[in-house]
């Protein structure tokens, strides 16, 4: 198995027990309860409604497209969408909570119990795990603090307080620094797809709270009771840091009961720089958040048309999406690869409606794969900036399905086509090949005249082949082609070497 | 149910209260009486009454995905005891 992840301590082997809970930033224009705007980073409390700043005698409306985006993200991973739901206060003071509570969902969340499944290995379908989500609520984010900016006080901006978040709660159902890493990138994967969270780890868009306990391989069942004492670090912002997360906090406990202690139930931040998590909040002062239904909303109710108006604007998924490729002769990576996000994805399928070959489906996939997103690492370009437009790259994958230019021109045209010093940039590949002569030949004179040089220059190899090194066919092959800068006809080539070897 | 001193305690400072061990001592019977008064509601049959969540007949109403407010800021910082550079400037809080 591919996940027998052990910490390895001196009393025995253990296993780590892993659950997530991933807030992620509903893509909205305005904010969950007000009209006030959204968008990252505006100058501080210019997106701040009375509402946000809970001045009092304001009153909260829900936004509907918040709650549609929370719902579409529910079904997207098959989750029990709760048509009856109601929002509660968490109450707690802290100076980014202008309310004194944050509206939330506790006992009535609005999606219920889903599941996502992962692959371990892309390469292979056997490694497949499914991971449950326990519940998607939905709530409001908190203010920004700066601590930095002056001696003695911490500033205060409010425009994202109110902003909608979903809180993506799963099951403890990780047992591996990958399998948590696998999980977030495809839960990341899917909100981009649907549409309803920008995915975006750096902004802040997605953050993730990390629990993590241990317990002796073999040890009792997978009910709550039977696990170890769990530590939950905060605010993780990048897939790396939670696997780093996990791994540090496994032998951090391991260590802690090994040595006779036992693990604390507290709140622990995590420190990027030493790749270590400390304490941020013991027992002692452990919150009583005293939640209790907001008198402000009644209950939220979702009518049938609502839901089966959400459902029907869900796009093809990722695992669908993987699916129809393989079905189309794609390999299982090269269909994992593409598929892994929204934007590739969609290059991928728009290809794929302008080259109008479908048994041409998996050279494209190739060529997206090594050439294109290769060319694009090495210049550190995102595909939404790609030099080459989709109806290029399927105009230059159309002039090799039609024998116009070989695999090798290609490259070559691709290459002319992302440098900015090419005099090609951005060029047209048709008129790339017209302007620099790479159409491919088939005229069997030229073709013919060449293989007479390389054979008659080379009568030792030729001498060799005939006694039956036949390996020395891809030299010859190899040396006609160069002599033709790459525009011989692979398959006349072939041919004609053929024959003349025979003769 | 009742409350008891270190109750009291424990829920005003949740709450940000200040209060001296006098006021809790006053406290304590006040609220256990209130208690008292709301646990008589427990005598009524509620057996298959759905929970009443309203008092009119009424459903929450939603808002479209509209920007319609913001672009206040001093009106938002205009009863702050200290606003700087556009910031609520509040005593520093570190955890």
């Amino acid at each position: 198995m591919v996940n027998d992840y052990r910490i390895q301590g001196d009393t025995g082997e253990w296993e780590v027990v892993i659950g997530l809970e991933v807030h992620a930033q509903v893509v909205s224009n305005a904010k969950l309860f007000s009209g006030a705007a959204t968008a990252f980073g505006a100058e501080p409390n210019t997106q701040v409604s009375l509402v946000d700043a809970a001045m009092p005698g304001m009153l909260p409306v829900p936004n509907r497209e918040c709650i549609r985006q929370a719902v579409r993200t529910g079904m997207a991973i098959d989750a029990k969408i709760n048509r009856w739901s109601r929002f509660d206060r968490k109450n707690y003071f802290y100076a980014d909570l202008p309310q004194g509570y944050q509206i939330s969902q506790l006992y009535h969340p609005l999606v219920g119990e889903g599941a996502v499944t992962v692959l371990l290995d892309e390469k292979d379908e056997g490694s497949a795990r499914t991971i449950g989500v326990e519940r998607i609520h939905v709530e409001q984010d908190a203010g920004k603090l700066m601590h930095d900016q002056h001696p003695t006080m911490s500033y205060v901006d409010l425009n994202r307080s109110g902003v909608a978040l979903m809180e993506i709660v799963s099951r403890p159902d990780m047992r591996s620094p990958g399998e948590a890493g696998a999980y977030l990138r495809k839960l990341r994967a899917i909100l981009r797809y649907v549409g309803s969270c920008d995915g975006n780890m750096e902004e802040g868009s997605m953050r993730a709270d990390v629990n993590v306990s241990v317990r002796r391989v073999g040890g009792p069942g997978e009910k709550e009771a039977e696990l170890g004492t769990r530590t939950e670090t905060k605010n993780v912002n990048s897939v790396r840091f939670v696997m780093a997360v996990i791994e540090h906090e496994a032998r951090r406990q391991v260590e802690l009961i090994e040595e006779g202690g036992a693990v604390a139930q507290e709140t622990r931040l995590f420190d990027p720089d030493k790749g270590v998590t400390r304490t941020l909040r013991s027992k002692e002062d452990a919150h009583d958040y005293r939640y209790f239904p907001d008198p402000d909303l009644l209950p939220l109710e979702l009518e049938d048309e609502f839901l089966a108006a959400c459902r029907a604007s869900l796009p093809e998924l990722p695992d669908a999406k993987r699916k129809r490729y393989e079905g189309l002769g794609i390999t299982a990576y090269n269909a994992a690869v593409l598929t892994a996000d929204v934007e590739s994805a969609n290059y991928f399928d728009n290809l794929l409606d302008g080259l109008q070959r479908p048994e041409f489906a998996p050279d494209a996939a190739n060529w997206v794969i090594s050439e294109l997103f290769g060319m694009l690492n090495r210049t550190g370009r995102d595909i939404s900036k790609s030099p080459i437009s989709v109806r290029q790259a399927a105009e230059l994958l159309s002039l090799i399905a039609d024998g116009t230019i070989s695999k090798t021109i290609a490259k070559q045209v691709s290459e002319l086509m992302l440098d900015e010093n090419s005099g090609h940039f951005g060029d047209d590949p048709t008129r790339i090949v017209e302007t620099r002569g790479l159409k491919q030949t088939s005229d069997t004179g030229q073709i013919d005249a060449r293989i007479d040089e390389i054979l008659a220059a080379n009568t030792d190899k030729v001498a060799q082949y005939k006694a039956g090194k036949e390996a020395l066919f891809g030299f010859f092959v190899g040396q006609t082609m160069k002599a033709m800068a790459g525009k011989a006809n692979p398959a006349v080539l072939n041919e004609r070497l053929r024959a003349k070897l025979a003769a | 149910m009742s409350v008891d001193t270190a109750t009291v305690r424990h829920i005003a400072k949740l709450a940000r209260i200040a209060m001296s061990d006098a006021d809790i001592d006053a406290l304590v019977p006040e609220l256990n009486n209130i208690l008292g008064w709301v646990e008589q509601l427990a005598a009524v049959d509620t057996e298959g009454v759905e929970p009443l969540t309203a008092v009119i007949d009424q459903k929450l109403r939603l808002r479209d995905d509209i920007i319609d407010d913001g672009n206040i800021r001093d009106e938002v910082l205009a009863n702050a005891p200290d606003a700087q550079h556009g910031f609520f400037a509040v005593p520093k809080v570190i955890e």
